[in-house]
C-alpha cells in the first residue's frame, strides 16, 4: 500500500522538517519504506514551500506525490495550490488562522497549530503540532514512532517543548476524528 | 641542521641523487635549471634528507621536468596544479617531505590560485619556483613575470602588462619562508633551500634563471655571457636596497627602479596545516 | 581501545537511518575505507562534503576544502599515491573543471572515486534540480582515448552500496571511478540500512612486493600494475606523459604509446563482466523493454507493473554500470524484443550507445525530458502504448 502525504505552507514554517520527521517515524521507527522529497515541478516555486513523504510496504518507485492521501496546509497560498492534487478521500488538515477559505468537497480538519504553538511558548513548533494532528487523523505512522522521531530530531533543550507540541496536536487531531 | 658539509664529487652526487635513465637532461646549454637542481641536491646532502621519504612534485614546463631527474618518488602533474597534488600528498601523509619544482608560468600564471591558497593554508611544502620571465618549453610566450616592454612570441610589439612580484605576493599572504636568488649566486640558494625544507610550513625559494634560448634572443640577451651579466647587473640585495633608499644618491636611488630585490624576504614561524589538522583530530577523534 | 571498523560504526550512528542520497555516498565512502576527501562546495553535492568533514576527523582521516574542483581532484590523486582511499564530490560545473585531472588519474592509474550529483546545464543551468546531462561528458569529457567506469544508483540505499563498489573497482583496476546521481536523489531522504562488515566486499589495490626489478607500470595478466605508495622506498616517478613500464617519459615512441593506452583501455574492457551491473525486471518474455538508469528507473519499475496489468508485455533493463557500456547485454535484449523505450533526463545521451548496440534489430524510442521534472508514470505509459500500436 502506498500513501502520499504533502505538508505545505510558507517557507520558514518548518514544513520540510515536519516531513523529514514523518518520514523518519515511518522508516526508522515503524520499519516501513519511506521517501521524502521537496516539490518536483514548477508549482513549488514562489512563496509556497512543499515537502512530500511517500510511505509504503514495498519499494517506492516514483518518489513524488500524484494525488495526496493526506494534505497538511499551513498557508492559504499553499492550500489553494495543492488542494487540487488530492485523492477524493484525502484527509485535509489546515490551520484556520492561516488558511481562511477551503471551498472544496472534502472534509477539512481545522487545527489551530500556530495558536497552540504560541500558547506552548514558541511558534516554531506549529509544524510539530500538525504532525501530531496528522498522526491522530491519518494513522500513517504510529504515535510511538512519531514521538520517537520528533525527539530524535530536535536539540535536547527543545525536547520537552516538542513533546508538548506533539501531544497537543495528537489531542487536537483525536478531537477532530471523534 | 648539519653544519658540516663533506665535499662530494659531481659523480658521487649524481650516483646518489639522480635517476640515471633520465639523463641527459632536456635543458639547453647555458640554462640555469641544472644549477637549481644542483643547489637542491646540495641542500638535501647538507640536511641528510632521506630520499625514500621525500616526494618531488611538479607541474608542466622546463622547471617541472626537474622532478624526474631526482631518484626519489616523483609526480609530474598537470599544468599549474602541482601545488594541489602536493597538498594532497602532504595532508594525507605529513611524515613525507614534499618539494615542489615549478616555474613562473606554471606556479603563478595558470597555477596562481593554488599558489595563494597553499600559502593561506600554510601547507608544509618547499616550493622551488624557477622564474625565467617566459614560457620556455613552448618557445617563449609572454608569462605573468615578463617585464614590461619585453618581446616574446605572443608580445611581438612589446609586453604592455605589469609583471608579478612573486615573493611580495607570497609575503602578502603570509608564507613563513621566502627567498629569491639569481642562479649565479651559488651558496645562498643552497642555504635557502635547506632552510626552506627545514621550515614547518610553506617555503618559497624563487630562483632567477636566465633563458637565453626563448627569452634572451628576443630581448638582446642571446649571448650567454651577456644574459648572465644582465642578472648580475639587475639584482640588489634587500639590505643594500634599504640602505640605498635611505642614504643613496639620487642616481643610485633611480637605478634601484631597474633592479630586482634578492635575499631572504621572510623567515618566521607559523603553524602549518598538518599541525593544525592533527590538533583538530586530537580534539574530536573517537 | 575500539578497532577502526568499530569506530566507523560509532561515527556513522544508528543502523537504520532516514537520510539523503548525498549522505549515503559519504557513508559508503567511509565504510569502504576512505580516509581522505578533498572538495569544493557546490549545489547539490555539498552535503557529501559536509558529511565527510564531520566524519573524517572523528576517525583520524583528513578532509580538506580546496580552492576549486581542479585542485580537489589534484589533491585526492596526490593523496591516493600515499596509499589512501580517496574521494571527491561535485556537480556538473565542477565536473567540467575536473576533466584534465580526470585524464591524469586515468593515465597514472590512480584509484579515486568522484561523485557527481548532477544538475542541469549547460553552464550554471538549474542548480537545485535533477538532470542526467553529464552522462556523455563522463565518457568523453577528458581528452584522448580512454575507458572510464561509471555507476548510477537509483535510490538512497543503492547510493551507499554502489559507493562501496566504486571504491572496490577503483582499487581493483587502479583507475578513477565515477558515481553519478542527481540533485533529486542527492537531496531525497529514504530509509538507509548501514550494512555490517562482511555483508560487503572490501578491495585494496595490489601492493608491490619486491623492490628488486620493480617497474611501477608493468602489468601482468590482470593488466593492472602493482602499487607502491610514495614514501615506501620504491622511488616511483608518476607522469601524465606517455611513459614506459618504469614510468619514465617516452613521448616520441609510437609503440610505447600504443601499448600503454591500449592496456589502459583493455584493463577495463576485458574485465567488463566484473564491472557491469544491471537489473533485469520482467525481461524474459517482454516485447517492449524499457532501458533506464538512475532516478528515472524507479518510476519505470512502477510502469512495468502497470503496463503488465494493462496487457502490455513490458519489462525493464536497468543499467547500473553505464560505462563501460554493457553492449552485449543490450544487443542480446534487442534480439528478443520489438522495441526499446529509453527515458532520459537529458535530450538523449545513453540512447546513442544503445542504438549502436541494437544495430537496427529493434525500434528504439527516446523519451527525453529536461527542466527538472521526473518522467511521470502517465507519460511513460503513453509512450509504451504508442510503441505497442506502431507496426513492426
Amino acid at each position: 500500500m502506498r500513501q502520499e502525504i504533502r505538508i505545505c505552507g510558507f517557507g520558514g514554517q518548518g514544513v520540510i522538517t515536519g516531513a523529514v520527521i514523518l518520514g523518519k517515524a515511518a522508516a526508522v521507527y515503524d520499519g516501513k519504506i519511506a521517501c521524502q522529497t521537496q516539490s518536483y515541478g514548477p508549482e513549488a516555486r514562489g512563496g509556497a514551500a512543499s515537502a512530500m513523504v511517500v510511505i509504503a510496504d514495498g519499494p517506492i518507485g516514483y518518489p513524488g506525490v500524484h494525488a495526496a492521501d493526506v494534505l497538511v496546509a499551513m498557508s492559504q497560498e499553499a492550500f489553494t495550490r495543492y488542494a487540487r492534487e488530492v485523492k477524493p478521500e484525502c484527509i485535509i488538515i489546515v490551520d484556520p488562522d492561516t488558511v481562511f477559505s477551503w471551498d472544496i468537497p472534502h472534509i477539512v480538519h481545522p487545527v489551530r497549530s500556530t495558536k497552540i504553538a504560541e500558547e506552548l511558548g514558541n511558534i516554531v513548533v506549529a509544524n510539530i503540532v500538525m504532525l501530531g494532528a496528522l498522526t491522530a487523523l491519518s494513522k500513517v505512522v504510529s504515535r510511538e514512532a512519531i514521538l520517537a522521531a520528533t525527539l530524535a530530531s530536535v536539540p535536547a533543550r527543545f525536547k520537552e517543548l516538542n513533546r508538548s507540541a506533539l501531544e497537543a496536536g495528537l489531542e487536537a487531531g483525536t478531537g477532530q476524528a471523534a | 641542521m648539519s653544519t658540516t658539509l663533506t665535499l662530494k664529487t659531481a659523480a658521487q652526487l649524481r650516483a646518489t641523487y639522480l635517476r640515471g635513465e633520465m639523463l641527459p637532461s632536456i635543458f639547453c646549454d647555458g640554462c640555469g635549471l641544472g644549477n637549481v637542481l644542483n643547489y637542491t641536491l646540495w641542500a638535501l646532502e647538507q640536511l641528510g634528507t632521506d630520499l625514500d621519504r621525500t616526494v618531488f612534485v611538479s607541474g608542466i614546463g622546463c622547471s617541472s621536468r626537474l622532478s624526474g631527474y631526482v631518484n626519489a618518488d616523483g609526480m609530474h602533474t598537470t599544468h599549474g596544479r602541482a601545488l594541489s597534488f602536493a597538498s594532497g600528498i602532504k595532508a594525507a601523509n605529513p611524515d613525507l617531505t614534499v618539494i615542489v619544482f615549478t616555474g613562473d608560468g606554471d606556479g603563478v600564471g595558470i597555477g596562481g590560485n593554488h599558489f595563494l591558497h597553499a600559502i593561506r593554508r600554510n601547507m608544509d611544502l618547499t616550493v622551488i619556483l624557477v622564474n625565467n620571465f617566459t614560457y620556455g618549453m613552448t618557445g617563449g610566450q609572454a608569462a605573468p613575470t615578463t617585464p614590461v616592454g619585453s618581446f616574446s612570441t605572443t608580445t611581438p610589439y612589446g609586453n604592455i602588462e605589469h609583471p608579478l612580484d612573486i615573493c611580495e605576493l607570497a609575503k602578502a599572504i603570509g608564507a613563513p619562508y621566502i627567498a629569491r636568488w639569481p642562479v649565479s649566486y651559488p651558496y645562498q640558494p643552497i642555504k635557502s633551500i635547506a632552510q626552506g625544507i627545514s621550515k614547518r610550513g610553506f617555503s618559497l625559494i624563487e630562483m632567477l634563471v636566465p633563458c637565453h634560448t626563448a627569452y634572451g634572443r628576443r630581448n638582446g640577451l642571446k649571448d650567454l655571457e651577456v644574459i648572465w651579466q644582465w642578472y648580475r647587473d639587475h639584482v640588489v640585495l634587500l639590505d643594500d636596497y634599504d640602505h640605498i633608499t635611505q642614504f643613496g644618491s639620487p642616481e643610485e636611488q633611480a637605478a634601484l627602479r631597474e633592479k630586482i630585490k634578492i635575499g631572504v624576504f621572510q623567515d618566521v614561524e607559523r603553524e602549518c596545516f598538518d599541525e593544525r589538522w592533527a590538533a583538530l583530530v586530537e580534539r574530536v577523534k573517537l | 581501545m575500539s578497532t577502526y571498523r568499530e569506530r566507523i560504526r560509532q561515527a556513522l550512528g544508528g543502523k537504520v537511518q532516514f537520510v539523503q542520497g548525498d549522505d549515503a555516498c559519504a557513508y559508503g565512502a567511509i565504510l569502504a575505507g576512505c580516509t581522505f576527501f578533498a572538495g569544493y562546495p557546490i549545489t547539490p553535492a555539498t552535503e557529501v562534503a559536509e558529511r565527510m568533514s564531520e566524519i573524517l576527523p572523528l576517525l583520524g582521516g583528513c578532509y580538506i576544502q580546496m580552492e576549486d574542483e581542479i585542485a580537489s581532484l589534484g589533491a585526492i590523486i596526490g593523496a591516493s599515491w600515499t596509499g589512501a582511499k580517496v574521494m571527491t564530490a561535485t556537480s556538473g560545473p565542477g565536473f567540467s573543471l575536473m576533466q584534465e585531472n580526470l585524464g591524469y588519474g586515468i593515465m597514472t592509474e590512480t584509484p579515486c572515486v568522484i561523485i557527481n550529483v548532477q544538475r542541469s546545464g549547460p553552464s550554471t543551468g538549474q542548480p537545485t534540480l535533477a538532470a542526467y546531462g553529464d552522462m556523455m561528458q563522463a565518457r568523453w569529457g577528458t581528452h584522448g582515448d580512454h575507458e572510464i567506469i561509471m555507476l548510477c544508483p537509483s535510490n538512497v540505499q543503492e547510493a551507499l552500496d554502489l559507493t562501496i563498489v566504486a571504491f572496490n573497482l577503483a582499487e581493483r583496476y587502479r583507475t578513477p571511478v565515477l558515481l553519478f546521481i542527481d540533485g533529486e536523489l542527492g537531496h531525497m531522504r529514504e530509509r538507509l540500512v548501514i550494512p555490517e562488515d562482511g555483508e560487503f566486499e572490501l578491495v585494496d589495490r595490489v601492493r608491490a612486493e619486491r623492490r628488486a626489478g620493480y617497474k611501477p607500470f608493468e602489468a601482468g595478466e590482470s593488466l593492472v600494475p602493482a602499487f607502491a605508495p610514495f614514501g615506501s622506498g620504491y622511488r616511483t616517478y608518476v607522469t601524465g606523459l606517455t611513459h614506459n613500464e618504469q614510468g619514465l617519459p617516452r613521448t616520441s615512441s609510437a609503440p610505447i604509446h600504443d601499448q600503454l593506452v591500449r592496456r589502459l583501455s583493455d584493463k577495463i574492457t576485458t574485465h567488463s563482466d566484473d564491472i557491469v551491473r544491471y537489473e533485469a525486471y520482467h525481461t524474459d518474455d517482454c516485447e517492449i523493454a524499457i532501458v533506464a538508469y538512475g532516478l528515472t528507473a524507479r518510476t519505470c519499475r512502477d510502469v512495468v507493473d502497470e503496463g503488465r496489468r494493462r496487457g502490455i508485455k513490458v519489462g525493464m533493463l536497468r543499467l547500473i554500470t553505464i560505462w563501460p557500456f554493457p553492449e552485449t547485454l543490450v544487443a542480446d535484449l534487442a534480439k528478443r524484443v520489438d522495441a526499446m523505450l529509453v527515458p532520459e533526463m537529458n535530450l538523449g545521451q545513453i540512447v546513442h550507445p544503445i542504438r549502436e548496440a541494437v544495430e537496427g534489430r529493434c525500434r528504439v524510442k527516446l523519451l527525453a525530458k529536461i527542466g527538472g521534472d521526473l518522467h511521470s508514470p502517465h507519460e511513460l505509459l503513453e509512450a509504451l502504448e504508442e510503441l505497442r500500436c506502431q507496426p513492426r
